[in-house]
Formats: structure tokens, C-alpha cells, sequence
């Protein structure tokens, strides 16, 4: 075939597409070239040249990971001449960085970090360029920006632009001078930075890291008058494995609870509970707003858009304010779980909601900012203390000095600890509309979905933005005006896709009811505060795992959960209705556009 | 609409609004407002539609398209390594001690400001330095006496 071309790396045949990188080719032969730009989901950027090879026949080193392989060529990718080079290249690095390891949140788990120890750096080859530093950027509740361990290799600003279509972040300056910069320098939490995360988990380094807290909730948990709890989304327990040894993609969950109970959490609780409940609101609320646009004739918002990722949220907020309406007003699950928290739970439980502490443990950067909303008081406190990622979960975990791979598991505690499949999807792309058709289908019809095993396949998987229509026919007679309607459904992943959805709808070309919208590329099991690194590979591995994780549960649809059916009993009397309103449903707010 | 609007406007719909647009917009304004303004830099990106984060990235990798106010007549003195061999420190000094003003300061009478660039393509002719499109070479510390005087009481 022509597009096929051939060359050799190292000695080692390979047959690559034409227009595929030197890089690429060496995937395919096994050898592994060094990189640090380099990022398998952004463009090529080929600006720090620690992964040059020797191409036969050329005078100049090349950029393995920016120059095309071609036919014929001769590679070598571990000469003298190629190790001295990166060598040098790594130890110019190091001589501007701020090498301070032992203090470093992503020590162990920097590539900075990984190449000087491979390369076996001397830190007397070159004297220290470090420039005097300026403070870390702590304003933003989400991301902290620390310049002086910036490798300036622009992963963050790529990922900015290409994956979120957000562009916060920039290069500004040139030469020596140039830095990642926002808009004239100013403090995260003051631009349009959605919280999002993602430039952290691009990141090689730690220049970009969360804002940490967990030293508070060890605070709290050795504080006898405090009673601490927990709820885990359905990401941390796919994703945290990564951290503490395990391979990608195991799921975790009972190792997790038993090691959160050692830890001292008086209870652990499961953010599955209110994922559940969410799907209950938000299905009751899409339902009201089809009775109001068809039956009463009213002006509403169609296609209604899910409101359970706070980036996504925080992205609107700033790109489309004029469109806040069509955001659900259901609040994410881990604020109706806080909520629920200081009220429900404390008077169930007979404790007081002051000395509660609730934490919950996510894998986003965004709802550390969700939890620190001023709408996010309806309990009369501040209803989440604390947001840690599932990457500080994982530092507690080793920290609490626990042989995780040896624990017990166990089953999260009650009261609201029991859950559903159709939660446990949640973490996935599409998982939120599967979850929500699996109940409101079922509430217009009376009868189950009409997918094979409730496996609504369209809405899965990676691809940018899915559909799924599905023709509503027989329904119970409260719901007879939506006779013979085919309901169309969308679901987009990453923010770039977020802006196709939301152009369509400003332009209202919008040709959907109902779409949900999740800020990480892959859903929440891609998010901003999973283990690093992150790409599409592993992001498959744990969309496997939370799939795995739903068939093996005996109850997946929402309102099939006990203790849900309980909470509307005993205190919230039904959906949509007085109490719900008041510690469910929120409001937004529009937000600088530049 | 404010002055900077209907400035932007204009260049806009000069040069359009892709995105090859931004520099040509960039240099009109500060070929008339001699800096580019946090205002004008949003003006910018709007009409572009792209960030302005992104705007400001872009003016700030060009020596030429300042990002804050600036005197009346801006000094750029030659920084590269050939005019530097020729004795630009003492150039530097003298203009300091006469403007009363370090590197990347402005006078207090908004009269001047001074900054260093990379090459302005006079090196066989250094120590160079320009005030605003005008290009001194062969500086020495008289020479640099004689011009900033002449500015200071004829222009
Ligand atoms: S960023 Fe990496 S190399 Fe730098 S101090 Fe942190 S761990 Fe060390
Ligand atoms: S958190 Fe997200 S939106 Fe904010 S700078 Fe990083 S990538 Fe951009
Ligand atoms: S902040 Fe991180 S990702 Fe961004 S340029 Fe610096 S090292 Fe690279
Ligand atoms: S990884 Fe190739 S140039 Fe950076």
C-alpha cells in the first residue's frame, strides 16, 4: 500500500501510515523515546527537545515527536551523541527550575522528576538560572499556579485551547522572558477559568496542582466533638487504584471504604446515593418542562442541559449567559449530598449539623469552587466543607500508613450509602443520560427502555458528542401528550464539544430535549482530579471498569434505590416539591466573558 | 460607544475578523493610542471572538506592541550582544541619569519611557537605540547628551 511506508528505528523494522511522527513509529517498535512536551491528546508543540533521535543521513538532531517519519529512514534513538544531548537539554531545565523535591506535591509523580533521575543529572554542570520567584497563585479555590516549576513546555495552554476551548491560560513574553500567563497576569479565580482541572492533569510538572486541603480534614477526623463523613463519587473508585499500585482500571470500591473507616471517617457514604437522587429530580424536572412547552403552552428552555458538572457550570456561566435557563437547576450530587447532609442525615442521626463535617471525595478540581459557591448554604451552613480529588484521597490513604492492597472490603455505611448502577455511570460520559432514561422512560411508558439489558450503548464511548432518540409510544395516561414523540437526546464530553451543543443552541438550530454535558474529556473518570497522567487509553479502562462496576449491581435504575424511596417518604414527600427546592435546586449566575 | 470601540470597529472592518486579523488591529491601535488597553484588548477579542488571554499573549511576544501606558516618546536601546560589545552600558547609564528613570520606567511628565529591545538590525553601527520610528547609531555618551536635550526643549 502506498500510505504505508517503511523505516528503522534502532535496527528494528517498522511500517507506520504516512505522516506519522518519528515518535510514533517507535511506539510501534517498542522503543521508547523520552518526551516532555509531548502529550498524546494535544497538538504537536515540539518546544523542548528532550526526545531527539539521530536520523542517518542528517546533520541536526531531530524532534522525534514533530518530524514525520519517512520512507527508508534510519533512526537511532540511544547514541552517545543523542544521550549527551538530552542530557544537556534536561539540565538546562533543571538549572531555571525550582527544584525543591522533598517539598513538591508531585514528587514521585513528575516527569521533570523522572527524566533528571534517568539522565542521572549533575547539578554542577550548570549554574542555577532560577529567577527570583514570584508568589504561588492561590487565589482560585480549584488551581494552584506555582511558575517557578514551569517547564514552559505549553501542555497547559493547549489543553486550554484544544480539549476545553476555554483559552485562560497563554504564553506571554518571548525568549527568557516568556511565561504561562492569563489575561494581563491577573489571579486565576479572576479570569475565565472554569476550574475544570485539566490543565493540572496535562501538566508534567508541579506548577499547576489542586488546592489541597486535606490537612483540614485530618484536623477534623482527630477532633473528638466532630463527626466527619464521607461520600466517594463513582470515579474515585475506578481511578484510585492508580495511585496506590494497582493497574489501570481496577475498581476499588469495598478496599476504599474499609481504608476510609480505618482512617477515622465516622461514616462512609456513597455520592451514589444523591446521584440517584438526582436523577429523580432532573427526570421530574425535563418531565414538567415537556408538560409545560406542550400542554400549558409556556415559554421554557428546550433542550434542557444537566447541571452536575461544576466546570461545565462555571463554563456557561462565563461563555453563554444568556442562556442560563437551559441548565437544569438541580444542583451536582455531591452539593445535594452536602445539603441532605446537615439536615436529613443530622436529624435522622440525631446530630448536630454544626459539628458536622462533610468531605467529599471527587474526581474534579471544579467542585472544590462548587463546595465554596455562596448558593451552596441551603442547610443554613456551609453544606460541603471540603472537595478533595481522588489524587489527595490517595495521598491520605499512604499517609494513614494502611496496606491497602491487603484490606478487607467493605460496604459503605447507611444512611445514604445505598446506590444504583445507574449511579455508578454517572462517572462516565453518557452515564448521566442513561441513568435518567433508564427512570424517565419508565415513569412516561411503565415499561423498562427498550435496550438490550438497559445497555443504552449509543450514549457511550469516547466519540466528541452522541445521540440517542428513542420514539415514546403507549404511555400511562398522565403522561399521554408525549404519545408518539421521539425524544432526542445528546450527550458531550470536554468543553470544545460543550461549545458545539451550546452554539447550535444560541443560534436555535438546537435539534435535542435533553443533553447532558460533562467539562472532562471521557466524563468524570477523565477529571481534573484523577491520577496522572491521562489519556484516551486509560480513559477507556476506567469507563470498562464503571460499566463492569454497573452490571455487577442488582438494582440499576434510580428509583429503584430503598433508602431513596425513604428520603421522599420520611422527609422530602416527592420530587420537585417544597424541600426539594429548597436544598436541591440552585441558581446561576452570568460571569465575566473576557 | 466609547472611543476604543469605535477605533476597534474601524480596524475590524478594515482587516476582518479572522484570525490572521489580530496583528494588523494590534499595531492600528497603538498606532493610535500608542499602548493597548486592558479595555482594548477585550474590545479585541470580542470582535475576534477568540480569549482575551489569547490577545494578550500575542501582543506581549512583540517588543513593539505595548501593553501599558507609555510616554510620548519611547526609547528602545539595543540589548543584543553587538551593541553591547560597543558600549551600550554607558549609553544606558547616561540616559538614566539624564531621564531619571531606570529601564522600563516612564518619566514623570509622561514625556519618556525606556526600554530595551533585541536587534534592531543596526549592529555595524552599534551602540543603536530608537526613539519611537527614529534610529540613533553611533551612540556615545555625548552624543546621547545632545539628542535628549533636544527633545526635552524642542519637541
Ligand atoms: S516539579 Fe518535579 S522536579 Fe520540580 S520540584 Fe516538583 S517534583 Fe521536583
Ligand atoms: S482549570 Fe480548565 S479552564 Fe481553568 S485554566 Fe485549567 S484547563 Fe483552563
Ligand atoms: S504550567 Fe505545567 S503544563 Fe503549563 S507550561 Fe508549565 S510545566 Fe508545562
Ligand atoms: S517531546 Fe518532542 S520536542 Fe518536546
Amino acid at each position: 500500500m502506498e500510505n504505508l511506508i517503511n523505516l528503522t528505528i534502532d535496527g528494528i523494522d517498522v511500517q507506520v501510515e504516512r505522516g506519522k511522527s518519528i515518535l510514533e513509529a517507535a511506539k510501534i517498535a517498542n522503543v521508547r523515546i523520552p518526551t516532555l512536551c509531548h502529550h498524546d491528546d494535544l497538538c504537536v508543540a515540539g518546544n523542548c527537545r528532550v526526545c531527539v533521535v539521530e536520523v542517518i543521513g542528517r546533520p541536526r538532531l531531530e524532534a522525534s515527536c514533530a518530524v514525520p517519519a519517512e520512507d527508508g529512514m534510519k533512526v537511532l534513538t540511544s547514541t552517545p551523541k543523542v544521550r549527551t544531548a538530552r542530557k544537556d537539554i534536561v539540565s538546562l531545565l533543571v538549572a531555571e527550575h525550582n527544584t525543591q523535591c522533598t517539598t513538591c506535591y508531585r514528587s514521585t509523580n513528575c516527569e521533570l522528576q523522572s527524566l533528571s533521575a534517568e539522565y542521572n543529572i549533575d547539578n554542577d554542570d550548570y549554574i542555577s538560572v532560577l529567577k527570583p520567584q514570584k508568589p504561588i497563585d492561590k487565589s482560585s479555590w480549584s488551581v494552584e499556579k506555582d511558575d517557578s516549576k514551569c517547564v514552559r513546555c505549553q501542555r497547559c495552554v493547549r489543553t486550554c485551547a484544544e480539549l476545553q476551548h476555554v483559552n485562560a491560560l497563554t504564553a506571554s513574553g518571548k525568549g527568557n522572558h516568556m511565561k504561562i500567563s492569563t489575561f494581563l497576569e491577573l489571579p486565576m479565580n479572576d479570569v475565565v477559568c472554569t476550574n475544570c482541572g485539566q490543565c493540572i492533569t496535562h501538566c508534567p510538572t508541579g506548577a499547576l496542582t489542586e488546592r489541597r486541603y486535606y490537612s483540614d480534614i485530618w484536623e477534623a477526623i482527630g477532633d473528638p466533638t466532630k463527626h466527619v463523613i464521607i461520600n466517594t463519587a463513582p470515579s474515585v473508585r475506578v481511578g484510585l487504584g492508580e495511585m496506590l499500585g494497582f493497574p489501570i482500571g481496577t475498581r476499588v470500591t469495598g478496599k476504599m471504604v474499609t481504608a476510609l473507616k480505618k482512617m477515622g471517617f465516622d461514616s462512609v457514604l456513597d455520592t451514589d446515593f444523591t446521584a440517584d437522587l438526582t436523577i429523580i429530580e432532573e427526570g421530574s424536572e425535563f418531565l414538567q418542562r415537556l408538560e409545560d412547552a406542550l400542554v400549558h403552552k409556556k415559554q421554557v428552555a428546550l433542550p434542557m442541559l444537566t447541571s452536575c458538572s461544576p466546570g461545565w457550570v462555571k463554563f456557561i456561566e462565563h461563555m453563554y449567559p444568556n442562556h442560563l435557563d437551559h441548565l437544569s437547576t438541580c444542583k451536582s450530587p455531591q452539593q445535594m449530598f452536602g445539603a441532605l447532609a446537615k439536615t436529613y442525615y443530622a436529624e435522622k442521626m440525631g446530630i448536630k449539623p454544626e459539628n458536622i463535617v462533610s468531605v467529599a471525595g471527587m474526581p474534579c478540581a471544579a467542585k472544590k469552587f462548587e463546595a465554596n459557591r455562596p448558593e451552596m448554604k441551603s442547610s443554613g451552613y456551609q453544606d460541603v466543607d471540603c472537595g478533595l480529588t481522588t489524587r489527595e484521597l490517595g495521598h491520605m490513604i499512604k499517609q494513614s500508613g494502611l496496606d491497602f492492597t491487603n484490606l478487607q472490603e467493605s460496604h459503605f455505611d447507611s444512611l445514604m450509602g445505598e446506590s444504583t448502577g445507574a449511579a455508578v455511570i454517572f462517572g462516565a460520559t453518557g452515564g448521566v443520560m442513561e441513568a435518567a432514561l433508564r427512570t424517565v422512560y419508565e415513569l412516561i411508558t411503565g415499561r423498562p427502555v427498550p435496550f438490550e439489558n438497559l445497555n443504552i450503548v449509543p450514549v457511550r464511548g469516547l466519540e466528541g458528542i452522541k445521540e440517542a432518540s428513542v420514539k415514546l409510544e403507549n404511555c400511562l395516561p398522565k403522561y399521554s401528550f408525549l404519545e408518539g414523540v421521539e425524544a432526542r437526546f445528546a450527550v458531550a464530553h470536554g468543553l470544545k464539544n460543550a461549545r458545539i451543543i451550546m452554539d447550535q443552541i444560541a443560534k436555535g438550530e438546537s435539534p435535542y430535549h435533553f443533553i447532558e454535558v460533562m467539562a472532562c474529556p471521557g466524563g468524570c473518570i477523565g477529571g481534573g482530579g484523577q491520577p496522572i497522567p491521562t489519556n484516551n487509553a486509560i480513559r477507556r479502562k476506567r469507563i470498562e471498569a464503571i460499566y463492569a462496576e454497573d452490571e455487577g449491581l442488582a438494582k440499576r435504575k434510580s428509583h429503584d434505590n430503598e433508602e431513596l424511596k425513604k428520603l421522599y417518604q420520611d422527609f422530602l414527600k416527592e420530587p420537585l416539591g417544597h424541600k426539594s427546592h429548597k436544598l436541591l435546586h440552585t441558581k446561576y449566575r452570568k460571569r465575566n466573558r473576557y | 460607544m466609547a472611543d476604543i470601540q469605535v477605533l476597534v470597529k474601524e480596524l475590524v472592518n478594515k482587516y476582518g475578523t479572522k484570525r490572521e486579523a489580530l496583528i494588523p488591529i494590534l499595531q492600528g491601535v497603538v498606532a493610535s493610542e500608542r499602548y493597548l488597553s486592558s479595555e482594548a484588548m477585550i474590545e479585541i477579542a470580542k470582535e475576534l471572538d477568540i480569549s482575551a488571554a489569547e490577545v494578550y499573549g500575542t501582543a506581549t511576544f512583540y517588543s513593539f506592541l505595548e501593553t501599558v501606558p507609555r510616554g510620548k516618546y519611547v526609547i528602545r536601546i539595543c540589548r543584543t550582544i553587538v551593541c553591547e560589545m560597543n558600549g551600550k552600558k554607558d549609553v544606558l547609564k547616561i540616559l538614566e541619569e539624564i531621564l531619571k528613570i531606570k529601564v522600563g520606567e516612564t518619566t514623570m511628565d509622561k514625556k519618556f519611557s525606556l526600554l530595551e529591545t533585541n536587534c534592531i538590525g543596526w549592529c555595524h553601527q552599534g551602540p543603536a537605540m530608537l526613539i519611537n520610528d527614529e534610529v540613533y547609531s553611533q551612540l556615545t555618551s555625548d552624543k546621547v547628551r545632545e539628542i535628549i536635550q533636544d527633545y526635552i526643549r524642542n519637541k
